[in-house]
């Protein structure tokens, strides 16, 4: 495949930097997302591995709101601070 | 907090009586100096008093790149209690079966004191070791030290959680199949799906080795592999025959409790028409010197059960009434990514699989998961006259043009 797992995970960051405080992605949404925008380069399998490698960065986090969801790390207002 | 300050009648009323009390567990470890089970007691006579909860879940909480294994919990009176402003649950993957060496276990109990309140489920419903009460500084300190001691985390969240077993052959006759050695090849196989999760909702599987369900797989777990067998009961008649000497009244405790009466007895011989059996344990479990399960074991896979959540509760239903349980389990393993892939593409946020097979209906869930109808998946007969079949339209279609 031409394109690379970290060009795969800078593209899902982007994504989900752009929408943070708008929408929250699940895996499958940046999954489906990643598909449409490179075509046949990558697969289900492919965006696993960047998914992967943009969580092992720290670029993002999973949070839990009713589901789990991918989003850049932020303070959580009810953690109060301490 | 000391004992002495801390007021909580109501909370007095449940240390009385025979049996062990969460409160005094809980006080001993206040009185052992964690202030935050002292500020737990306050906080729940409080919630007593007022009937109000004041503790929510989730958030951002969790070790670096993990999504699951760690909840997050907060209190909404957190200048009241700062003790428990976060009081985290930690989920530790159990070992198979939950066998331990006491060792282990002390291991985890260090573990937890030095960097949570003490407090411990053995174990949560979904199976894993639960750890109660922690902060946020301390959950990677607590991941870190557990890791070193050959301990992971479980799954939480939107993804496959830890899959749990019964002690299977490793202490039970009936075991159809080896539950323990299945339960730890699907844990080690999907790493990525119980620690990132990436399903719309939860998914859980659960391995029983006999019908008997010890853990109550058919009722608790989105995927069921309950142990079974197809062909005959083995039946010792010298058994069946001392049964019969000692008192027990086979007539009407073995055959009149049959679902199916598919067992005879003629006051010295049992028969069982096996065609008619639905293996349901109850003659085994009776009779357990006498009757036996059969030789040609395997599991019934069963798909769809869930607590009631967004909607009601489920039991799970017949997908694959027979496969054989042999490794490397590719057949179930295939299975299960076919119906993830399903699942993952058409299922809506927080809807569990077995919501989903029942928003599109079998019929069509069936034809995605590639898995061929058969009648033991029929719950109860058609009882919609208005219900018809492609392929009924296209037989009739035929006759009519050849008529």
């Amino acid at each position: 495949m031409a394109v690379s797992v970290d060009e795969v995970a800078d593209a899902m960051y982007d994504l989900v930097a752009e929408y943070q405080g708008k929408k929250k992605f699940k895996a499958s949404d940046l999954t489906k997302a990643m598909i449409e925008k490179f075509g046949g380069e990558v697969d289900k399998k492919f965006c696993k591995l960047a998914i992967r490698q943009l969580m092992d960065s720290g670029r993002c986090v999973y949070t839990y709101f009713g589901g789990s969801f991918i989003e850049v790390p932020h303070e959580e207002g009810a953690a109060g601070g301490s | 907090m000391a004992d002495s300050q801390r007021s909580t009648p109501l909370l007095d009323e449940l240390k009385e009586g025979p049996w062990p009390s969460f409160v005094t567990q809980i006080e001993e470890m206040a009185d052992e100096g964690k202030e935050s089970c002292g500020q737990l007691l306050e906080l729940l006579e409080r919630s007593y008093n007022e009937k109000i909860g004041h503790w929510k879940h989730g958030g951002i909480v969790g070790v670096m790149g993990y999504g699951g294994g760690v909840i997050g919990r907060y209190s909404d009176v957190q200048d009241e209690y700062p003790a428990i402003a976060h009081f985290h649950t930690i989920r530790v993957n159990q070992p198979q079966g939950w066998f331990y060496t006491s060792d282990s276990l002390r291991t985890i109990c260090d573990i937890w004191d030095r960097h949570g309140s003490g407090l411990t489920n053995m174990h949560g419903s979904t199976g894993d070791i639960i750890l109660l009460g922690t902060t946020t500084d301390e959950l990677e300190p607590t991941f870190a030290e557990l890791t070193q001691n050959d301990f992971d985390l479980g799954g939480s969240g939107s993804d496959m959680r830890t899959p749990s077993c019964c002690v299977g052959p490793a202490r039970c006759e009936w075991a159809c199949y080896d539950t323990l050695a299945l339960t730890q090849e699907l844990t080690m196989h999907w790493q990525d799906e119980l620690h990132r999760p990436a399903f719309p909702y939860k998914f859980k599987i659960k391995n029983s080795g006999c019908a008997n369900d010890c853990v109550a797989s058919i009722a608790r777990a989105d995927l069921s592999i309950i142990g079974t067998w197809r062909d005959q009961i083995r039946i010792d008649q010298d058994e069946v025959r001392a049964c019969a000497e000692n008192g027990m009244n086979i007539e009407r405790d073995i055959c009149g409790n049959c679902p199916t009466k598919c067992i005879e007895w003629d006051g010295n011989e049992m028969t069982i028409d096996d065609s008619n059996c639905v293996k349901c344990m109850h003659c085994i479990n009776a009779m357990p010197k006498a009757l036996r399960p059969g030789t040609d074991t395997g599991a019934c896979i069963l798909l769809g059960a869930k607590a009631p959540i967004v909607e009601g509760a489920q039991l799970s239903s017949v997908i694959v009434p027979f496969m054989k349980i042999e490794e490397p389990y590719d057949e179930l393993k295939d299975l299960i990514e076919r119906i993830w892939d399903f699942w993952g593409e058409h299922g809506k946020n927080r809807e569990r699989v077995g919501e989903l097979m029942q928003r599109v209906g079998l019929g069509n869930f069936l034809e995605e998961i590639e898995v061929e109808p058969v009648p033991q998946m029929v719950a109860y007969p058609r009882d919609n006259p208005y219900v018809f079949y492609e392929e009924y339209y296209e037989e009739d279609d035929e006759e009519d043009d050849e008529e």
